[in-house]
């Protein structure tokens, strides 16, 4: 039995080379990304005359859509004007470029929780002191680094082009006797103001990555130096994200997701919205080692662990289901017009552009997973977790994409070039620089106390 | 399975002797019926050679079964037999019916798989039990061999079962 061969962790060290072919293609990737995405912005800006008989379609269902809420707003009173007064609004300020601005935007927000949730998932390993996840650890380990790149993207788009974004930016919403003046939003001002997001984002930001840096340095020393007592002060630093974290990422979804929909909300948002970046980050951690193993490297990573993993991208989409589900379900059973909208909006609304991308949403992030994995044999053969992983990915943009662009573009989304090279672009990164970070330490956390358990591991 | 003198036990006393012993023995070719342990031994399984349970198979019917009842109940009872109208939503309302679906066949799953599993294992309430050795809900494992299914002689598999490091080997 493989298990009983003994181990020492002077044969196990191994590094990941990142090759000068692999950064040219990732480089080759990116331009491509860009290229497409200049090509889609020429268009986009062209397509003005074009795009006008989709845009005019676009127009004449959102009417449809407007009196079909009208109605339910008979029934509302005071609340008139409330949810889908957000439709006019974005038409007002519609310019062509809100799409470029959108999709950076979604981009940014979807690769920062892909980035955090490698964070995540150490840090609940070790709150766990999980023995099994020690030999892959330092592939989550490693994807925080993109927080350096995601967290100025986002705090840039807001800063210049927030209210491109956001309904409640736009000017005057808040002050009393303007004709923008919207008696809701200066209900939430207290809390959705300029000020405050800004701080929360680079207040959250920072601790995330004040937290990552010591969990990494120790993590690093911790190859050097050996014994126990580093341990339990990573476990102590997991415990410590976990705790932010639980705070942050709810308040992240509603301020970079939820509050595009400012007359919108959802109790559930913020769990809805860390269970899409939950399973996709486990995706991106069970695919990185998948490639990893490809290459000939992790050989210590066996199907024990990769069924781990399966298990936990099995689990999570249907927590996900459920989260989403939960939240659909609610809505649509109380049947407020003020709530109801956001369904409507992306089921019927806008000449039906987003109907197609939410039966997508629930096939590949609900049945598709739970299809493909749930046998045993599934979770332990590979090509089947990279067909699971390839659903989970695509189909959690596709939940990102569903939760934004509605919002932000309403009848002038759609997926073309832009939305293509835009997601390129930030993939060709997001791999360029976790990479690169793989370079940093050896794969395997060699001195990490729960190693030899991980070794023999048997399921 | 009692005192019929066709069992060959032996007894060992530590789990990674047992798991040794196990392919030990199964190298000189002789066939071993099962081995008790007080918990569960990691990879004692694999080295018995025993076929990975269909139980898994057997739950993804009783799911599929409890889910067509859940929704074969409720459309009797709300579309067919007495359509009512519920929350302004037509008769055949999916949505509403998705957490009582989820619970038929979450408790299909359940009680069809305890029931398949007991079945299976022979196991039915007032079951006498048959513990070849008491020692093994304690401290011991136990190594049975059936005589009758081996072409080797008792003498051979006691020898062998002294060999591999069995504590002691027993008759039953």
């Amino acid at each position: 039995m493989a298990g009983h061969s003994h181990f020492s962790p002077a044969n196990v060290e191994e590094h990941f080379e990142f090759s000068s072919e692999g950064k040219k293609r990732i480089i080759y990737g990116f331009i491509a990304g860009i290229v497409a995405l200049i090509i889609g912005i020429y268009l986009l800006s062209k397509g003005e005359s074009g795009g006008h008989e989709v845009a005019a379609a676009g127009h004449e269902a959102a009417k449809a859509g407007h009196e079909a809420a009208n109605t339910g707003h008979e029934a509302a009173g005071h609340l008139s004007g409330g949810a889908a007064s957000h439709q006019p609004a974005a038409e007002e300020h519609y310019d062509w470029t809100n799409r470029i601005w959108a999709n950076v935007w979604l981009n940014a927000v979807f690769f920062t929780g892909i980035s955090v949730i490698g964070m995540f998932f150490v840090s609940l390993q070790y709150l766990a002191k999980a023995g099994w996840s020690s030999v892959l650890k330092r592939v989550p380990e490693a994807f925080p680094k993109f927080l350096y790149v995601t967290l100025p993207i986002l705090l840039a788009v807001f800063f210049f082009k927030g209210d491109v974004i956001f309904h409640w930016m736009h000017h005057g919403v808040t002050e009393v006797g303007s004709e923008n003046y919207d008696k809701i939003i200066a209900g939430k001002s207290g809390y959705l103001n300029k000020t405050f997001f800004i701080a929360r984002l680079i207040g959250f930001g920072a601790i995330w990555l004040i937290l990552w840096n010591m969990l990494r340095k120790k993590s690093l020393e911790e190859d050097l130096v050996g014994g126990t007592e580093i341990f339990t002060k990573l476990v102590r630093i997991g415990v410590a994200f976990i705790v932010i974290f639980g705070l942050s990422s709810s308040m992240f979804a509603w301020d970079w997701v939820m509050s595009i929909d400012t007359h919108w909300f959802s109790t559930m948002f913020g769990w809805y919205m860390f269970s899409s970046w939950h399973v996709t980050g486990l995706a991106i951690i069970t695919l990185t080692v998948l490639l990893l193993k490809d290459k000939g490297y992790m050989a210590y990573v066996n199907e024990n662990h990769l069924h781990d993993l399966g298990k936990f991208m099995f689990a999570f989409s249907i927590f996900w289901s459920y989260v989403w589900f939960s939240q659909f379900l609610l809505i649509y059973y109380a049947n407020f017009p003020e709530e109801t909208i956001y369904f409507l909006e992306r089921w019927e609304g806008h000449n039906k552009i987003y109907k197609t991308s939410e039966i997508l949403n629930i096939l590949f992030n609900f049945f598709f997973p739970f299809l493909v994995l749930m046998t045993r044999d599934a979770k332990r053969t590979r090509i089947f977790l990279k067909i699971a992983c390839f659903f989970i990915i695509s189909g959690h943009y596709i939940d990102f994409y569903q939760m934004i662009m509605p919002g932000v573009l309403g009848p002038h989304g759609g997926y073309g070039l832009v939305e293509f090279g835009m997601l390129t672009a930030f993939s060709c990164a997001f791999i360029y620089v976790i990479s690169d970070e793989l370079t940093k330490a050896s794969l395997v956390a060699k001195n990490h106390p729960f190693l030899p358990e991980a070794l023999h591991h048997d399921i | 399975m009692s005192s019929t003198n066709n069992y060959i036990l032996g007894v060992y006393d530590d789990e990674d002797e047992v798991l040794h012993a196990v392919s030990e023995v199964k190298s000189k070719g002789i066939k071993i019926e099962e081995v008790y342990t007080p918990f569960p031994i990691h990879g004692l399984d694999t080295a018995l050679g025993h076929a990975r349970t269909r139980l898994p198979i057997a739950a993804f019917m009783f799911g599929c079964l409890g889910l067509v009842c859940a929704q074969a109940l409720i459309n009797y009872t709300m579309v067919f037999d007495w359509p009512m109208i519920i929350g302004g939503k037509d008769f055949f309302a999916l949505p509403d019916w998705i957490p009582i679906t989820f619970e038929g066949t979450v408790l299909f799953t359940a009680f069809g798989l305890v029931t398949t599993f007991c079945i299976s294992n022979d196991l039915y309430p007032g079951k006498k039990p048959e513990i070849l050795d008491i020692r093994i809900t304690d401290d011991r494992f136990v190594m049975a061999i059936n005589v009758d299914k081996n072409k080797k002689s008792a003498a051979d598999i006691k020898k062998a079962l002294k060999d591999s490091g069995a504590v002691e080997v027993n008759v039953k």
